[in-house]
C-alpha cells in the first residue's frame, strides 16, 4: 500500500492537476507551462497557508 | 491602374469524420482524443497525469464507487465514471477498497474521483480542438 505523508499527497495532487489545467486552459506551450506553474504554486501555497491557520486555531 | 481583386482567403480544409470522436475517445482512454488530433505531446502528458493519479489513488486503497445510495455516492460515482475504461477495468479486476478505513484511503478516493474529473476536462479540450474553438 502506498502511504504518503499529507504534504506528499498535496504535491502529487497539485502536480497532476496543474499539468491538466495548464494544457487545457491555455493555447501556447509557453503559456501552458506558466499557467501550470501558477496553479501548482497556488495548490501548494494554499495548503501551507491553510495548514498554519489550522495550527494556530487549534492552539 | 488595374488592381488585383480581393479574393477571400481559402478556407482551412474541413476535418472529416465524426466530430465527437475525440471527445468520446478522450473520455474512454485518457489522452486518446489528443492523439487522434496528432497532439502527441499534450496527449502523452494528459494520459500520464490522469493514469498516474488514478493508479496512485488505487495504491492508497481508495474506493471505487459502485452504487449510488445517497447524493455523495452519486457524485463520487459520476466522478469515477469520468475515468472511462480505467474505471471499468478497475471494477472488473476488483481493484479499490470496498470501504474507506484509513485516512490515506480517503485521500486515495479523492485522487480517483479527481482523475475522472480531469479526464472529462481533457476530453472536452480535445473536442474544442476538433471543432476549432481552440488551436
Amino acid at each position: 500500500m502506498f502511504s504518503p505523508t499529507h504534504f506528499t499527497a498535496v504535491l502529487l495532487f497539485g502536480l497532476f492537476a496543474s499539468i491538466v489545467f495548464g494544457i487545457t486552459q491555455r493555447e501556447t506551450p509557453q503559456r501552458m507551462f506558466r499557467y501550470g506553474l501558477y496553479c501548482f504554486s497556488l495548490f501548494v501555497g494554499s495548503a501551507i497557508v491553510l495548514s498554519w491557520v489550522m495550527y494556530l486555531i487549534a492552539r | 491602374m488595374a488592381s488585383t481583386p480581393n479574393r477571400p482567403a481559402p478556407a482551412a480544409p474541413a476535418q472529416q469524420g465524426f466530430v465527437f470522436l475525440p471527445l468520446i475517445a478522450g473520455w474512454l482512454i485518457p489522452g486518446a482524443g489528443h492523439f487522434l488530433l496528432r497532439k502527441w505531446g499534450r496527449g502523452a502528458l494528459l494520459a500520464i497525469s490522469i493514469v498516474c493519479m488514478f493508479a496512485i489513488g488505487l495504491a492508497m486503497r481508495g474506493k471505487l464507487y459502485a452504487n449510488a445510495s445517497d447524493i455523495l455516492e452519486i457524485l463520487g460515482l459520476l466522478g469515477d465514471l469520468g475515468s472511462g475504461l480505467l474505471y471499468v477495468v478497475g471494477r472488473a479486476m476488483g481493484l479499490g477498497a470496498d470501504s474507506v478505513q484509513l485516512t490515506v484511503a480517503d485521500w486515495g478516493t479523492r485522487f480517483i474521483v479527481v482523475a475522472g474529473l480531469l479526464n472529462i476536462i481533457a476530453a472536452v479540450d480535445a473536442h474544442n480542438l476538433r471543432t476549432g474553438r481552440k488551436s
